[in-house]
């Protein structure tokens, strides 16, 4: 199996990533993101849940939520080359909501045989997701999991669960006598407690989410087979976001380099200035290359989805570290500050960065593969 | 079926099947002598000859100018050239040596050229009969190229040259160079023309070549004098005093940027030569004892290779990017990277190997005990020439953050 030349990224898909663009820049301004998520700067704060209801609605109107559910389960079957190009324009918007969530959880239940049916479903007509399959030390290894399931019974904690505030399902992984099993939860089941986490990030929430005799249907029994087939879409979503993220991060840069004059020249003539922001800019582009290019394996080369995926996030990670980085050391004094709009995407940035797996764990994962594992 | 074939046009699909065809039974053997790392490092008459027989068959078949008119000596082929490169890098053929004929004089000589003179030096560019060298650099003006000094004074339908050119590659074995100068000293980027030079019949008659030895070792270089040499304003290039833009044409394909789809070709290995990539690096990791262990066993090892491996690939999918407008914000973005990326990730590489190596990188090319017979440190040295060559890396972030970014120009 191989890849063509253009990723698989077709007329379609270009369509998409063109009228996502245009949505969110008519719709959902770094303005109006900042005055929705930023009212509250005490750094003790609690998390706050607050997102443009609305515009989410009229985004499930469009189909996003559905674009990469199999049109059996009544969603538009698009390869994961296109839903990325949405994706990197969500980043470049840093719009609060559950999609990445939900599309996580459809590459997950897509990859669970006959049981994730009736869950996909539920996504395609409205409901939205998210990810609980991971433990209190944030292990990104599949098989660790906080919560057990005995004769149909859910008990223990999921944490690190993304825009858990905005989901109406869980897709649960929990140990089981025999192994691994996945488990689709209502959010308001009896029995589940979704606890916010005070987070640094302000476009996202986060919670600890308890489950306590929680009568639960399996979707898979073969929870790290799905899991681990999912996973590289995971990843390269998360670095399609990071890279529209970024590009943000250098456009805005790049602009007040251009306009702040220090010493009688604007910053951007000093090539202390100059040359780190290029090298944002190289940042950028190898990880929007290595996206496309993992999206495209997941497509159409399954054999080598994880290898790319890997690559595409740890570059990722260090894009996200790096033009956060220098989003904010070129913005000098107003750059340290809470009214200068930066801070939502280096925050956003640095969440991202370290989210399924920073760029040592996937480098760690890559050469186990390329090298194989060490004596 | 490649990945690169489901996508091409007939006229492509046709062309690579007979370029696979050609290939599979006229593939040149072994050379009996040691094959340079590239182009530029040639250093003996037998290194020469044997590359430029596989040069002119490669042209006589017709994988070589494949885009460029059959008047001028090409093939008359829409977007080909990339076709026989897949194909003959894919079949691991020998390099070709004519590398700034063919990369640099013939887009600027066929973009800039009057149609007589294209027709006389196309076709021997081509088949790599005549060899071509640059003449750019000056002691005195390296980054700051537009600040050449070598002058042509204008005598009748003649010009008079005099002049100083440094780090000029092949020299020592071309006849013809591509030569920015000055015809005018009040202007600094006006007044510079642009020449294609007789070289090897003017040596002893106003041209002298001396060889410049590298930090390698290598010969491969050299300097260039002129003194009172004599060509025809028909060499000419520029409209007078438009030099510079010609200029741009060569860097523009040298950086890897311009739209002429330069002709590549290599891959074979002989017995001391090898590639500065990551396969290689993890080999080398593969077979390097550390503290009793592989060092590809080695932590800190394993994620620094791993770093170049994704590098490496983000140049190359970039490189795949490039061609789908969908996916690109600014046309010139990623072609613009290609020089600079390629040559940083050539010397991180060398710089891990050498680190993997350990002790045993302090021995060189002359030493029985040299890992890979002391090709690394080699690799080592030598990117400098790349990351320092066409554009130094500074440079080259300077026209990043100019041209893509629209950053302030700097001094």
């Amino acid at each position: 199996m191989t890849q063509p030349d253009n990723f698989g990224f077709g007329e379609e898909a270009g369509l998409l990533k063109d009228s996502a663009r245009k949505f969110f820049a008519d719709n959902f301004t770094t303005d109006k993101l900042h005055r929705m998520v930023a009212s509250d700067h005490n750094p003790e704060r609690m998390s706050a849940c607050v997102w443009d209801r609305d515009l989410w609605q009229q985004m499930v109107e469009l189909g996003w939520t559905s674009l990469a559910i199999p049109e059996s389960a009544g969603g538009l079957g698009l390869p994961l080359v296109a839903v990325a190009g949405l994706v990197e324009e969500l980043g470049r918007a840093a719009f609060p909501c559950p999609l990445l969530g939900s599309l996580n959880a459809t590459y997950v239940l897509s990859a669970c045989d006959s049981g994730g049916e009736a869950a996909l479903t539920e996504i395609a007509e409205g409901m939205t997701a998210t990810l609980a399959i991971t433990n209190a030390q944030g292990s990104w290894d599949l098989t660790d999991t906080g919560v057990e399931s005995t004769n149909g019974q859910l008990n223990g904690m999921a944490y690190f669960v993304q825009d858990a505030r905005k989901a109406d399902r869980l897709l649960v992984s929990a140990r089981t006598k025999k192994g691994l099993s996945l488990y689709w939860v209502a959010t308001d089941a009896a029995g589940v407690t979704i606890a916010p986490d005070a987070i640094v990030d302000l476009t996202r929430d986060q919670a600890h989410v308890s489950f306590e005799n929680v009568q639960a249907q399996a979707v898979s029994d073969n929870g790290v087979a799905a899991l681990s087939q999912a996973m590289p879409a995971i990843w390269t979503l998360l670095a399609a976001d990071i890279t529209g993220a970024a590009e943000w991060q250098l456009q805005t840069t790049v602009e007040y380099a251009g306009t702040r004059q220090q010493f009688e020249h604007p910053l951007g003539f000093f090539q202390a200035v100059k040359h780190p922001l290029v090298d944002v800019m190289i940042l950028i582009d190898q990880c929007k290359s290595l996206v496309y290019n993992a999206a495209c394996a997941f497509d159409m080369q399954p054999p080598r989805a994880a290898e790319f995926a890997h690559m595409a996030k740890a570059s990722a990670s260090e894009c996200a570290a790096f033009a956060s980085s220098r989003s904010v050391q070129s913005h000098g004094g107003i750059g340290f500050t809470w009214e200068c709009f930066i801070h939502l995407y280096f925050k956003r940035q640095k969440h991202s960065q370290l989210l399924w797996g920073d760029a040592a764990w996937h480098r760690a994962q890559l050469a186990n593969i390329l090298i194989g594992t060490a004596a | 079926m490649s990945e690169s074939a489901r996508q091409d046009s007939p006229e492509q699909a046709e062309f690579r099947q007979y370029c696979r065809q050609w290939l599979a039974s006229n593939k040149p053997g072994e050379p009996s002598v040691r094959l340079p790392l590239s182009p530029l490092e040639i250093m003996t008459e037998e290194q020469l000859s044997y590359l430029q027989g596989w040069q002119k068959s490669a042209y006589d078949a017709g994988l070589v100018g494949c885009d460029y008119p059959v008047a001028v000596g090409g093939g008359g082929r829409t977007d080909c050239q990339r076709i026989a490169n897949d194909e003959m890098i894919g079949a691991r053929t020998p390099f070709m040596p004519n590398v700034i004929g063919l990369g640099m004089a013939a887009p600027t000589v066929f973009h800039h050229g009057q149609e007589a003179l294209k027709e006389r030096l196309l076709p021997r560019l081509f088949s790599g009969e005549d060899i071509w060298c640059q003449g750019f650099s000056e002691p005195g003006a390296g980054s700051d190229l537009a600040s050449v000094q070598t002058f042509a004074e204008r005598k009748g339908d003649k010009w008079v040259i005099n002049g100083h050119k440094v780090w000029t590659s092949l020299a020592h074995f071309a006849e013809w160079m591509i030569l920015l100068l000055r015809t005018d000293r009040s202007h600094k980027y006006d007044g510079l023309s642009y020449f294609v030079v007789p070289i090897k019949s003017a040596l002893g008659k106003g041209v002298t070549v001396r060889p410049l030895i590298k930090i390698t070792g290598e010969t491969g270089f050299n300097e260039v004098i002129f003194e009172d040499l004599e060509v025809d304003d028909g060499y000419r290039l520029d409209e007078l005093g438009k030099g510079w833009q010609v200029a741009m044409t060569t860097l523009l394909h040298e950086r890897g940027a311009g739209e002429l789809q330069t002709p590549r070709s290599g891959g074979m290995k002989s017995k001391a030569t090898h590639s500065t990539n990551t396969a290689n690096l993890i080999e080398l990791a593969r077979v390097t004892s550390r503290n009793g262990k592989p060092a590809a066993d080695d932590p800190l090892i394993r994620d620094r290779i791993m770093q170049l491996v994704i590098q490496e690939a983000g140049l190359g999918q970039n490189q795949r990017r490039a061609r789908v407008s969908a996916l690109q914000d600014h046309p010139a973005r990623l072609l613009l990277q290609n020089k600079l990326l390629a040559s940083e990730i050539a010397q991180a590489i060398g710089a891990t190997a050498m680190e993997v190596e350990g002790a045993s990188a302090s021995l060189y090319l002359g030493d029985d005990n040299a890992p890979a017979g002391g090709q690394w440190p080699m690799a080592y040295m030598n990117s400098y020439g790349m990351t320092i060559a066409a554009g130094t890396s500074e440079i080259q972030r300077n026209i990043l953050g100019e041209r893509v970014l629209g950053l302030a120009k700097s001094k």
